[in-house]
C-alpha cells in the first residue's frame, strides 16, 4: 500500500509532462492528441472506391459489351476514337505483344495486367470531363466493351463482381518487381565508376537538335531567360521595353497615380496627415467650375493657407496628364482607398 | 580600336563598356569591326550613349530623385523587370491542358530552394479549387479506429519542417531516346525543391492505431478529378513521410496541393499525392493506373518493372545552359544542382571536354538528405569548342551514369527514370546548347 502511495504521484506527475510538452511521438489515440473523429461506415463507403486486383472493392453491378458500346460512343468516343485507337489520347486497344517488340504500343489491351484497375480508373477518373458520374453497371459495361477491343473478352461477354477479376489480361505476367528501386537503400541495376582522367578515348555527338527546330517549336527562347545573369544579352531585354510601355493595359486608378507621383506621402482619402483628406478636397470644391484649373495651378506651383500653415510644396514631377487625371479622381468624390 | 580585355566575373557587359547596340553581341561587335565597320560603330556607339547613359554615373537616375511607392501592404511580387521568369509548357506535349505540365525555369533561378510560384506542376485531372474549411482527409482500412481529419487538425498535430526535392518520374523523359528539347527548363524542369512543414505520417498512422502485424501497403488518394491514387509502402510511410500543409513558409499553393498532400521524400513526384483526402492501410499493393499504364518502367525484354519509387542521383549544370550564349572569352562560373533519392549528394565532378577529365566541384551547405545541392565550379573559357558536364556521387557510392551507361540498362522504350549526365555544347561562337554525347 505505502508503495502504491509512493508510486501515484510520480506516475501522474509524468503524464502531466507529456501532455504539457508532448515529449513522445508514441501518443496513442486513446490517450493522445484528440484530433479528428471516427469516421462512420456510411463516410468511409462514399469515399472507399478502390478496387484491388483480387477484386476488393468492386461494387455489386454488372454490364455487358453491347451495353458499353452505346456509352462508349456516347461519352468516351471524342476523345479515344471509336475502336479506342486514338494514340493521342491514352490508347485503349491494340498493340497486344508489341511490347518486346521494337515499337511497343501501350495499350489497356498491350500493356495492363488487371482488368481490376480499368474498372477502377474508370469509375474514379473518367469520362475526363465528368468523373464520378457513371453508374457501377456502366462503368462494368464500358470496361467490357474495351477488353472487347482487344480481343481480351468476347463480344457476348458480360462482367461483374466475379467475372471482372478473372479476366486474363495478355500483358497479366508482365510485371515484375526490381527490389533495388524500391527502397532508398535498394541497390541500383546500373554501376557507373566515377573516372576522373583519360577516360574515354574519345567524345562523339550523337545528337543534336536539328537547325531551326528550336525556333519552330520553341518560338525565341532567349525570352525565357533572365537579360541579367544569362549571357546571352547584352543588355535589357527587348520585352522588357515593350512591357513597360504596354499602353493596352488598364488605366490607373486615380489612387495608384496618386501613389506613383508621390502624392500619398502627405495625402489620403479619408484623413489628413501633412495635407487635406482627397475627400475634404472634393467637398470643399463642389460645384465650383474653375477647380480644375485651380487645383492644377496650386499643385504645380504649391502653396499654403487653404487648409493650414504648412506648405504643399510645388509639383513638377507629376505629367500632365497624371495631374489632369488625379484631380479629377480627387474632385469626382470618389475618392476611396483601395 | 583594339579589343578590350576579357574582364573577369562579368558576364552581362554594361552599356559603357563600348557596346554598340542593344543586343549586338560584343563578339559581333568585333565582327563588325573586323570587316571594316569601325565607322558605322563608333557612330553607333555614339548615339547609343545619348540615349541609355542619361541614368548612369554621373548622372542620377529619376528613381534616385523622386520618392518611391509607398509600402505595399498587398502580396509582394517580383519586379516587373523579372516578369519572363515562368513556368512554361513544352509545346505539343500533352493533347490537354489539364492532364499536363508546367516546368520550373531551372535555368533563372540560385541556391536549392524553387519560389513556390515557379515550381513544376503536374496534374492529371485539372487543378480543385478546393475549400480548405470542407476538404476532410480519412484513414482508414487495417486500423483499430478508421478516422476523419478537418485541416485544423491536422495543422494542431506535432508538426515538423524539412527541405526536400520533388522530381517528377518522367523528369527528362523527353531525352531518353534522343535530344528534344532546347533549355534546361524543359529537360531538367519537372524538379523542385522547398521547405515542407506538415505531420509525420507515421504520427497519424499511430492515431488510428495501424495494424503493425498486417499493414504493408497504403493508398493515398486525391481529391482532384482524377483521385490520382498511388501505393506507398509502409517502410516509407513509417520512416519520413509527411502530410504536409506548408510550403517555404505558407500554405502550399493549389497546384500543389492545397490544403494538404503527401510527401514521400525521395520517390519519384506523382507518390506526392496532391489535394490528398484518403489514406487506406492495406496488406496488398493497389496496382493503381498510375503505376500500371504509368510510372512503370518497361525494360528491354518487354518486362515492366512495377512500383520503382525511388529516384536516384542526378545532376545537372544550369548555367551556362542550352540557350544561352558566351559573350567572351574570361571567367564563368559553372553551376548546378545535384539530389538523390537515397540520400545526400557526396560529391559532384564537372567535365568541359565531354567526359573525358573530370573535377571536383565545389558543394553549397547545407548538403541534405533527398534535398537539391547546389555546386559550382571556376572555368575560364579559352573560347574553344567545349562540352560540359556534371556528375554525382550520393552517399550510398552510386556514379550518376552517361547516357550510354543509362540505355544499356534500360533501353530506351521506357520514360521514367532517365537520370544519365546533360551535356551542353558551347560553339566557339559562345552558343550553348543541348547534346548527348558517347
Amino acid at each position: 500500500m505505502s508503495k502504491w502511495l509512493e508510486f501515484m504521484p510520480r506516475a501522474l506527475l509524468a503524464t502531466q509532462i507529456v501532455l504539457v510538452f508532448g515529449f513522445t511521438p508514441q501518443v496513442t489515440a486513446a490517450t493522445g492528441y484528440g484530433l479528428g473523429r471516427p469516421a462512420t461506415p456510411a463516410e468511409i463507403a462514399g469515399w472507399d472506391i478502390d478496387v484491388r486486383p483480387d477484386g476488393q472493392g468492386l461494387p455489386p453491378g454488372r454490364g455487358s459489351v453491347a451495353e458499353g458500346e452505346k456509352i462508349y460512343g456516347e461519352k468516351c468516343a471524342s476523345c479515344h476514337g471509336d475502336f479506342g485507337d486514338n494514340p493521342q489520347y491514352a490508347q485503349l486497344a491494340g498493340g497486344v505483344g508489341s511490347l518486346a517488340g521494337s515499337s511497343p504500343v501501350w495499350t489497356v489491351g498491350s500493356a495492363l495486367n488487371n482488368a481490376t484497375t480499368l474498372f477502377d480508373y474508370i469509375n474514379r477518373a473518367m469520362p475526363f470531363p465528368n468523373p464520378k458520374s457513371l453508374t457501377p453497371d456502366e462503368v462494368y459495361a464500358l470496361s467490357a466493351y474495351i477488353l472487347n477491343l482487344s480481343n481480351i473478352v468476347p463480344a457476348d461477354a458480360v462482367l461483374d463482381q466475379k467475372t471482372l477479376p478473372q479476366v486474363k489480361m495478355p500483358n497479366r505476367d508482365g510485371f515484375i518487381l526490381f527490389p533495388g528501386l524500391m527502397t532508398a537503400h535498394g541497390k541500383s541495376d546500373i554501376h557507373a565508376v566515377a573516372c576522373m582522367h583519360d577516360c574515354v578515348k574519345q567524345v562523339k555527338v550523337i545528337s543534336e537538335l536539328p537547325a531551326g527546330f528550336t525556333e519552330k517549336f520553341f518560338g525565341d527562347i532567349s525570352q525565357e531567360f533572365r537579360g541579367l545573369n544569362t549571357m546571352n544579352q547584352t543588355g535589357e531585354p527587348q520585352w522588357v521595353r515593350v512591357a513597360l510601355n504596354d499602353s493596352s493595359a488598364a488605366p490607373p486608378s486615380g489612387y495608384a497615380l496618386a501613389q506613383k507621383n508621390g502624392c500619398t506621402a502627405c495625402h489620403a482619402t479619408d484623413h489628413k496627415i501633412v495635407g487635406p483628406a482627397y475627400r475634404d478636397v472634393a467637398a470643399k470644391y463642389q460645384g465650383d467650375a474653375q477647380a480644375l484649373e485651380k487645383l492644377k495651378a496650386k499643385v504645380r506651383k504649391g502653396g499654403a493657407g487653404v487648409w493650414g500653415e504648412v506648405p504643399m510644396p510645388p509639383q513638377t514631377q507629376v505629367s500632365d496628364g497624371d495631374l489632369d487625371a488625379i484631380l479629377k479622381w480627387v474632385l469626382s468624390g470618389g475618392a476611396t482607398t483601395p | 580600336m583594339s579589343e578590350p580585355k576579357p574582364r573577369y566575373g562579368r558576364i552581362v557587359l554594361a552599356p559603357e563598356d563600348f557596346l554598340p547596340t542593344r543586343g549586338l553581341s560584343r563578339r559581333a561587335f568585333f565582327d563588325l569591326l573586323a570587316a571594316g565597320g569601325a565607322a558605322a560603330v563608333s557612330a553607333a556607339v555614339a548615339g547609343r550613349a545619348q540615349a541609355d547613359d542619361a541614368n548612369l554615373p554621373p548622372h542620377v537616375p529619376p528613381w534616385s530623385k523622386r520618392l518611391g511607392a509607398p509600402v505595399n501592404a498587398a502580396y509582394g511580387q517580383p519586379s516587373p523587370y523579372e516578369r519572363n521568369i515562368i513556368r512554361r509548357e513544352d509545346p505539343g506535349l500533352t493533347p490537354t491542358r489539364e492532364a499536363s505540365v508546367v516546368f520550373t525555369p531551372l535555368q533563372n533561378l540560385f541556391g536549392i530552394i524553387t519560389p513556390s510560384g515557379l515550381h513544376f506542376e503536374r496534374d492529371h485531372g485539372g487543378r480543385p479549387d478546393i475549400n480548405p474549411y470542407e476538404h476532410r482527409l480519412m484513414i482508414h482500412g487495417l486500423v483499430r479506429q478508421p478516422k476523419i481529419y478537418t485541416v485544423e487538425d491536422i495543422l494542431r498535430f506535432p508538426s515538423v519542417s524539412r527541405i526536400h526535392f520533388i522530381e517528377c518520374g518522367a523528369n527528362s523523359a523527353m531525352e531518353v531516346r534522343n535530344v528534344s528539347v532546347p533549355t534546361v527548363q524543359y529537360t531538367h524542369g519537372m524538379l523542385g525543391c522547398s521547405e515542407f512543414t506538415g505531420v509525420l505520417l507515421s504520427t497519424l498512422l499511430d492515431d488510428v492505431g495501424y495494424d503493425k502485424k498486417r499493414a504493408r501497403f497504403i493508398l493515398a488518394e486525391g481529391a482532384d478529378a482524377a483521385s490520382l491514387t498511388r501505393t506507398i509502402p509502409i517502410e516509407a510511410a513509417l520512416d519520413d513521410a509527411m502530410v504536409v500543409y506548408g510550403q517555404n513558409g505558407e500554405m502550399l499553393r493549389p497546384e500543389n496541393g492545397y490544403p494538404l498532400r503527401l510527401l514521400v521524400p525521395g520517390f519519384q513526384g506523382i507518390s506526392n499525392v496532391k489535394w490528398l483526402r484518403r489514406l487506406k492501410v492495406g496488406d496488398q499493393p493497389f496496382n493503381t493506373r498510375e503505376e500500371t499504364l504509368h510510372y512503370s518502367d518497361l525494360m528491354p525484354d518487354g518486362k515492366t518493372r512495377q512500383y520503382t519509387w525511388i529516384q536516384e542521383a542526378k545532376s545537372v549544370i544550369t548555367s551556362p545552359s542550352g540557350g544561352q550564349q558566351l559573350l567572351d572569352r574570361g571567367y564563368y562560373q559553372i553551376t548546378g544542382l545535384a539530389w538523390s533519392g537515397r540520400g545526400k549528394i557526396r560529391r559532384v565532378d564537372v567535365s568541359t571536354d565531354g567526359g573525358r577529365n573530370w573535377h571536383p566541384a565545389r558543394l553549397q551547405d547545407p548538403i541534405l538528405s533527398k534535398a537539391l545541392t547546389r555546386f559550382r565550379f571556376d572555368w575560364h573559357w579559352d573560347g574553344s569548342p567545349a562540352l560540359l558536364q556534371s556528375r554525382c556521387i550520393d552517399e550510398t557510392g552510386y556514379v550518376q551514369p552517361t547516357v550510354t551507361q543509362w540505355r544499356a540498362v534500360r533501353g530506351t522504350r521506357s520514360i521514367y527514370h532517365y537520370n544519365a549526365i546533360q551535356t551542353w555544347k558551347v560553339d566557339p561562337d559562345g552558343k550553348v546548347s543541348n547534346v548527348q554525347v558517347a
